[in-house]
């Protein structure tokens, strides 16, 4: 009775159990996967967080100890160098993917002769995996092999990039290398957005003979504020859930200089049987990425409800 | 993609030519710094090791090789065995066709069923699905290591492409959805006063129309699942391994002088599939990339 087409149906319904199963049938087809979502993403939500409030070390166990296992992930010096991390990579490799990306998609929008190859060189870090590309950037970044000898053997001498073995600027190699990777993907955002923008407007105002760097800062670039927020969001994820990039470039290194959330989640989990504890950070990730993304998912949701009305 | 919007006209005179010149140079610039990875990659992979760590990274080989391809194929080791990575490639070929045919074919219906039978609720069970994209995956972890280990497919091909079904499934129905949502009514409504039933329907009518979204995630899912990482490292040990862990275990397990043009060439071969895919498919790569971040 719920779907829209019973009415359809009724005329050639010969046998009513016929008709029953044919009602049913949508959501038996839809079954498996909302169990699967409920178990599987739920389900396990639940079970971690469960986890992360029990005495779990090397295998789970049921015995509840309250907060301890987040006030033991809190008293480690090593979670407050992970968070120190994640907040210095993540604003700079939001602000920077952003900045970046729009000043690519505004080259690019200005009638390029081979945009098609431009834009594919610069969107085709996000078709690889880091864990290869990361080879090619440790290499790169290594001062014995890569760019510090390039710099050498074309004459600077006291040229000095050891950024990736040195503890306070390795994290800045993150950035480097993540920038790399994600700044194409918001090229294309902005991009795309670009493309939707009424042409009479700045047309209208070149005209009066606004320069152009003035359209684009009142005109164009405040136009662009939706991409503006979803860019921000879906890097702010990225850089939550960066896992790969850490371990195909410094492996957390050197020391532990460079752990993130992610990193320091899956050692506890896995080399150093700290289950409570993996458990507990994961929670906290789990926490920081839903405070970001489903407000952004609940308005977008209802957003393509009311067009889908109108 | 290929849209003909016109763009902001420069201003006349001289100043164009100029502004030409700093935006192509600009243009020039950051394309040759995103490309430089991949070709540091590409020749390094052709270089013999000694002229590596005699000449700069940019430099053309002197001599080309394909021994470190051949050596990082057949020969390279991955931990403690020296069998190349050959094997671990076509465990993640089996992992990702396998993943990939079976989280697109449940996307799809899943899409027909919340855009055609509607019913009261589709929406909510639609936004608990959507969420399960961006978790961060370290939530479900343990608990999915623990039940691998009961169902008895841990450290198994079979047990990565079950976990790629499960958590590739909100993908594939979010873009199947978001397809379908524009298919007319009119034509599901036709077919059924002419007596179609439910499965007839989207064989014969949606299915037919769907080459678009099934390129889309088709390649979506092939890239995701074929650069994973963490759930591979995760759930799987030794020889039933993907690619991508195979990969880290070479570049991180060498001792003594490091081979580096056989890591690059293990490397390249690594990300010869997906980068294969983009190049032929790239259009649906970025439609792919676009209708998971910007929807609505």
């Amino acid at each position: 009775m719920a779907t829209p087409y019973a009415e359809a149906l009724e005329p050639s319904a010969t046998a009513p159990a016929r008709a029953r199963l044919q009602e049913l049938l949508p959501k038996l087809v839809l079954a498996p996967s909302v169990l699967i979502t409920l178990v599987f993403v739920y389900g396990f939500i639940i079970w971690t967080t469960y986890l992360s409030f029990t005495k779990s070390r090397g295998y789970p166990v049921h015995q509840l100890v309250g907060l301890l296992q987040y006030e033991r992930v809190w008293a480690q010096p090593r979670w407050s160098v992970a968070l120190h991390n994640l907040a210095v990579f993540g604003v700079l490799y939001v602000v920077i993917c952003m900045f970046l990306g729009l000043l690519l998609a505004i080259l690019l929008d200005q009638r390029i002769r081979q945009e098609g190859t431009l834009r594919a060189i610069f969107l085709y870090p996000m078709a690889i995996s880091f864990i290869v590309t990361g080879t090619a950037w440790k290499w790169m970044l290594n001062p014995g092999l890569g760019i510090e000898k390039l710099a050498h053997d074309w004459g600077f001498a006291n040229f000095k990039f050891d950024w990736i073995v040195n503890e306070d600027m390795a994290i800045y190699t993150l950035v480097i290398a993540g920038v790399w990777q994600a700044s194409g993907f918001v090229m294309a955002m902005f991009l795309a957005g670009l493309r939707g923008i009424d042409q009479d407007i700045i047309k209208a105002a070149s005209i009066d003979g606004a320069r152009m760097l003035r359209i684009y800062w009142r005109i164009i670039i405040p136009q662009l504020r939706p991409v503006f927020l979803s860019s921000l969001v879906i890097l702010a994820h990225l850089a939550i859930k960066s896992y790969d990039l850490v371990v195909a470039l410094t492996g957390g290194g050197p020391g532990y200089a460079t752990d993130l959330p992610s990193t320091f989640m899956y050692t506890h989990t896995f080399t150093r049987e700290q289950l409570g504890m993996g458990a507990a950070s994961a929670v906290m990730m789990l926490l920081t990425v839903a405070a970001i993304m489903v407000p952004f998912l609940y308005s977008e949701v209802r957003h393509s409800r009311a067009t889908a009305r109108e | 993609m290929e849209q003909t919007w016109e763009t902001p006209v420069m201003a006349q005179g001289r100043r164009v030519a100029w502004s030409r010149v700093v935006i192509y140079g600009l243009l020039g610039f950051f394309g040759l710094v995103y490309v430089l990875p991949l070709v540091v990659m590409l020749l390094t992979s052709f270089k013999h090791l000694p002229e590596i760590y005699a000449g700069n990274m940019v430099a053309l080989p002197k001599d080309w090789t394909v021994e470190p391809w051949i050596d990082a194929w057949q020969r390279a080791c991955v931990g403690l065995t020296c069998n190349g990575i050959k094997g671990y490639f076509w465990n993640s070929i089996k992992m990702t066709v396998l993943a990939v045919l079976i989280s697109t074919a449940i996307g799809l219906l899943n899409g027909y069923v919340l855009t055609k039978w509607k019913f009261k609720g589709a929406n909510v069970l639609f936004g608990l699905m959507l969420f399960g994209c961006f978790i961060p995956f370290q939530i479900v972890l343990i608990p999915m290591a623990t039940l691998l280990g009961k169902m008895g497919i841990a450290s198994s091909t079979t047990g990565l492409v079950f976990v790629h079904v499960v958590y590739g499934i909100c993908f594939t129905t979010l873009y199947a959805r978001n397809y379908y949502v524009a298919f007319p009514d009119e034509l599901v409504k036709a077919a059924m006063i002419d007596g179609a039933r439910f499965f007839s329907i989207f064989w014969r009518i949606l299915l037919p129309n769907s080459a678009p979204i099934i390129i889309v995630t088709v390649i979506w899912q092939f890239t995701n699942i074929w650069n994973d990482f963490l759930f591979g490292a995760s759930f799987s040990t030794g020889a039933s391994a993907p690619m991508t862990v195979a990969l880290n275990n070479v570049v991180n397990t060498s001792t003594g002088e490091r081979p580096y043009n056989v890591h690059m060439a293990a490397a390249m071969i690594a990300a010869l599939p997906t980068l294969l895919v983009y190049i032929f498919g790239g259009r649906y790569f970025v439609r792919g990339l676009m209708a998971g971040s910007v929807k609505g």
